[in-house]
């Protein structure tokens, strides 16, 4: 027992004596707070490299945490990533700084098309990071008929083949959609049918998931479903017999925004940061690791003169190019307010059963 | 039943042997520290959570300085009943199937060469400091169609087509008793490793064969641990919904998913927050009743 | 006293418990070496992920900051949670009920809930969020743990090997050093490997306690579920059991030379 103590020991002041001499009341300094990964660390280096700022990277793994957290009082955070409807909310909390367009002048490198949203009119709050659809992704080769529409997916010759991210919004949408309602309804009626209709649904789910869907069709175990367009591009990279494309119901767009809180401790480094991003050649490291859809115009250019094969590659798949047409019949998700926890009893109880 | 020091020389008052003795006094003493701390850090956070079960919820999410008892209204219905139900089912097999795999690991520990027992031990923990998430993927590896077992079984002719294990309520409750096994199997080693071989040797005198001497002197002696096991099994299990997720496909949904869900995706912290004084109050009164009829601190009340 | 040695099936069932409890982890190790990025399916043997390791700061920071806080809560709470033990297993004091029940509750309350309260708690008396929020909030989860481990060795604990000792002229700071503790050793290590456990895997109230900087293992890789969790935290956490694995036999070596 002797010796495992002194191990023990050992080990802990081995960790606790650098932490002592380190200090971390550098002042040039920028706390990150996202995804994990969704930032390429090539790009980090590079900022730093060329600004000497160090950046703290904090990561969580959903929107609802990151807000639920800053909402709760935390704070020290200099940039966040909230999508749209994220945006709209902390907005509506006054959780943004507004951002000085003047120390932000690669703003002008992103595609017209992509700025001046409804979540962010004028871009005040936010710059576009990445953005990217949900829409419908089956294999060929699996599927016993190739499903155009969700209404498609009812078919019991999809029993338990299924899978569809674990998002009440998402799946309620579909199922409002295939009902002929707006995605983002507040009619405790029509939300009602929705539900409905979702529970006869049940039978052919193999799984919710979120996080990796693409796994399941990737290993064959599911052959269509409900997915995002960086699911659908890991696996047509795996797998060319995938499909993914925006069903006749229509599809959903997102946008995942950068974006400083309110207090934020190192305003002018959050700034710089957004603007670098923006850079086209850093932009494009984003594009090369991640399988998304790169909202800067000069970025993608610079891809076409720098990596044609990879430009190519990048524009011939929906999941990162989707075609107008896959545009024009998307919409967003929108935070439905106090309807939101209609919602969640309906999700709940469609689950439960 | 105090004590008196043999060497008791000089009269004068001193905090320590008042200290020494007043039983009274060195049980506070010794309980001081855990009580300010959980006080501190549990006690007035959980008034704040009270606090928050009667207010409302604000249409983007914010809380309301609004008195709003129908949060805990809300909860007295069907659904919530039926979800709670469930959770303890899964908490409850949970714990069964941990007791009954666990008691025999946990046997064996108390009764193996003492210089491997501590080695043993840490053995079992050992998996549990690789990461959570990598272990349920590592599971997903092995019961997926094509995976690991199936890959196995096929090998060895003992099936012909993928068992389809993944996403199933069996990889559920796999997943759930990997992950709880240690819970049961360190407390109710350490009841066990107590347990006197002069006293089976006694009973073997007596002409007890052993499974008689097991029935009537061990499984007994052994229920302190089996109480903390349960508890530190049962308890967690019943709100644990990640396991679900993972290897269930996320197609059920427990009280651990919907409280969650209030603090995160439905921002009704309120309702959240009363939801949990429910959960925390029904379990509080099941592990105190529980544990006082099963002799736990009994000897207190002689 | 002789010691009776388990029976042949006792040993059978124990060692395919064990295997069952490390196939998951053999897995975990192999697949470490996997070429494939979203580690699916074996793709090829490479050992790029263990460089990749040791060149990923960020896991290098978490992985200091988690060994830490895990060491740092389960010194604490294993003291105090014997000392609560004690308490409870063998002395009458008032409010012994409350006591009691405050010991229970965070093992009953749900983590989210446990989290989101510390946070608001911390920020509304202004203290900063970081490594030491979420030190004391794992020491706040961790003492029950150990107290109900250590309850469960003191049960029946027969007092009096105790008083032999006092009456043989130790004092009661000297019969518990030398006389108790020895003999609830096990319970105690028992609940600080518990204690440690619960602390390096700790994701929910560690998200809610953290501040800017002071990430943590599971924080980064929970995050990572999102995109992909690549085969580098595959080599990681094979490193890392290795390490604690080799500590273990060579204490082990050693305490068989002593004897």
């Amino acid at each position: 027992m002797k010796l495992y103590r002194m191990v023990a020991v050992l080990v802990l002041m081995a960790m606790v004596l650098p932490a002592c001499g380190a200090t971390n009341t550098a002042s040039k300094v920028l706390n990150l707070y996202g995804w994990s990964d969704y930032i390429p660390q090539q790009l980090l280096d590079n900022f730093t490299a060329k600004y000497g700022i160090k950046v703290n990277y904090d990561t969580y793994s959903s929107n609802e945490e990151m807000l639920a957290k800053i909402q709760a009082g935390a704070s020290g955070y200099d940039v966040v990533i909230p999508s749209d409807y994220t945006v709209t909310i902390m907005v509506n909390q006054g959780m943004l700084e507004t951002l000085d367009m003047s120390k932000i002048p690669n703003f002008t490198n992103l595609d017209p098309r992509f700025i001046n949203r409804d979540y962010d009119p004028g871009n005040k709050y936010t710059i576009p990071y990445q953005w990217g659809t949900t829409a419908l992704i089956y294999d060929k080769t699996t599927v016993p008929f190739e499903p155009k529409s969700y209404a498609d997916l009812w078919d019991p010759a999809f029993n338990s083949r299924l899978v569809l991210l674990d998002d009440e919004r998402e799946v309620m949408g579909m199922s409002l959609t295939v009902l002929g309602y707006p995605r983002n309804a507040t009619d405790p009626t029509q939300l009602q049918a929705a539900e409905q209709k979702l529970i006869e649904l049940k039978p052919n789910i193999l799984l919710f998931d979120s996080d990796a869907p693409e796994n399941s069709i990737i290993n064959g175990e599911a052959w269509a479903g409900l997915v995002y367009n960086g699911n659908a591009s890991l696996a047509y990279a795996s797998d060319p017999n995938v499909v993914y494309s925006c069903p006749t119901e229509g599809c959903t767009i997102w946008f995942d925004n950068l974006a400083i809180p309110k207090g934020a401790p190192h305003k002018d480094a959050a700034e710089q940061f957004l603007n670098y991003v923006l850079e086209a050649d850093q932009s494009v490291l984003i594009s090369q690791e991640f399988p998304y859809s790169n909202p800067n115009a000069a970025a993608l250019d610079y891809m076409k003169t720098n990596d044609a094969e990879f430009y190519a590659s990048y524009m011939a798949f929906p999941g990162t190019n989707p075609d107008d047409a896959f545009l024009a019949n998307s919409t967003s998700i929108i935070d439905v307010g106090a309807a939101t926890t209609l919602y969640d009893s309906l999700w709940t109880d469609f689950k439960a059963k | 039943m105090t004590t008196v020091p043999i060497n008791k020389t000089v009269k004068k008052f001193s905090l320590v042997r008042a200290l020494r003795e007043n039983r009274v006094a060195q049980g506070l003493f010794l309980i001081f520290p855990a009580n300010l701390y959980l006080f501190l850090l549990i006690v007035l956070p959980l008034l704040l959570v009270t606090g928050l079960s009667f207010l409302s919820r604000g249409d983007y999410g914010q809380v309301l300085f609004i008195f709003n008892p129908a949060n805990y209204a809300r909860l007295f219905n069907a659904l919530y009943g039926k979800i709670m139900l469930f959770s303890l089912a899964v908490g409850l097999g949970t714990t069964l199937l941990c007791l009954l795999i666990g008691y025999p690991m946990a046997y064996y520990l108390a009764h193996a060469p003492s210089r491997t027992r501590s080695l043993l031990l840490f053995l079992i923990l050992l998996p549990f400091w690789t990461n959570f998430i990598i272990r349920i993927y590592a599971w997903m590896m092995i019961l997926r169609s094509g995976g690991f077992l199936d890959s196995i079984l096929q090998w060895a002719h003992l099936t012909t087509a993928p068992l389809g294990l993944l996403y199933s309520p069996t990889a559920v409750m796999i997943g759930m008793v990997y992950e709880f096994l240690p819970f049961m199997v360190l407390p109710l080693y350490t009841s066990l490793e107590k347990i006197e071989n002069s006293l089976l040797e006694a009973g073997a005198d007596l002409g007890a064969p052993p499974w008689k001497a097991f029935l009537r002197i061990t499984l007994p002696l052994s229920v302190p641990g089996m109480i903390a096991g349960t508890i530190l099994t049962f308890i967690p299990a019943m709100g644990m919904f990640v396991v679900s997720d993972l290897l269930g496909g996320a197609k059920t949904i427990l009280i651990g998913n919907v409280i969650r869900n209030q603090f995160l995706t439905a921002r009704d912290w309120p309702f959240g927050s009363a939801a949990s004084m429910i959960l925390m109050l029904l379990t509080m009164v099941f592990t105190l009743y529980y544990t006082r009829k099963a002799g736990f601190g009994e000897e207190l009340l002689v | 006293m002789s010691e009776k040695k388990p029976a042949l099936w006792l040993r059978i069932y124990t060692f395919f418990a064990y295997l069952f409890i490390y196939v998951p982890i053999l897995v975990l190790i192999i697949f470490s070496f996997n070429s494939q990025k979203l580690n699916l399916h074996w793709q090829g043997f490479t050992l790029k992920w263990y460089d990749v390791m040791f060149h990923d700061q960020q896991i290098l920071l978490a992985t200091r900051n988690t060994l830490m806080i895990a060491f740092v809560s389960t010194l604490v709470a294993t003291i105090i949670g014997t000392m609560a033990a004690l308490a409870m297993q063998r002395y009458h004091f008032p409010f012994y009920n409350t006591s009691e029940t405050l010991m229970y509750i965070p093992i009953v309350i749900p983590e989210v809930v446990m989290g989101i309260s510390l946070l608001v708690f911390f920020v509304l008396i202004k203290f900063t969020l970081g490594l030491v929020t979420i030190t004391l909030s794992h020491i706040a989860f961790n003492i029950p743990f150990v107290a109900l481990v250590v309850r469960a060795r003191l049960h029946g604990y027969d007092n009096a090997i105790d008083e032999a000792a006092m009456d043989l002229g130790a004092n009661e700071l000297t019969t518990f050093w030398r006389v108790t503790l020895p003999t609830i050793m096990p319970g105690v290590l028992s609940g600080a490997m518990l204690a440690l456990t619960l602390s390096l895997d700790d994701y929910i109230i560690t998200y809610f306690t953290a501040g800017p900087g002071s990430t943590t293992l599971p924080l980064r890789v929970y995050s990572m579920v999102r995109f992909v969790v690549t085969p580098e935290i595959n080599a990681l956490s094979t490193l890392w059991v290795l390490i604690v694995f080799v500590i273990l036999v060579i204490g082990q070596v050693a305490q068989s030379r002593k004897a």
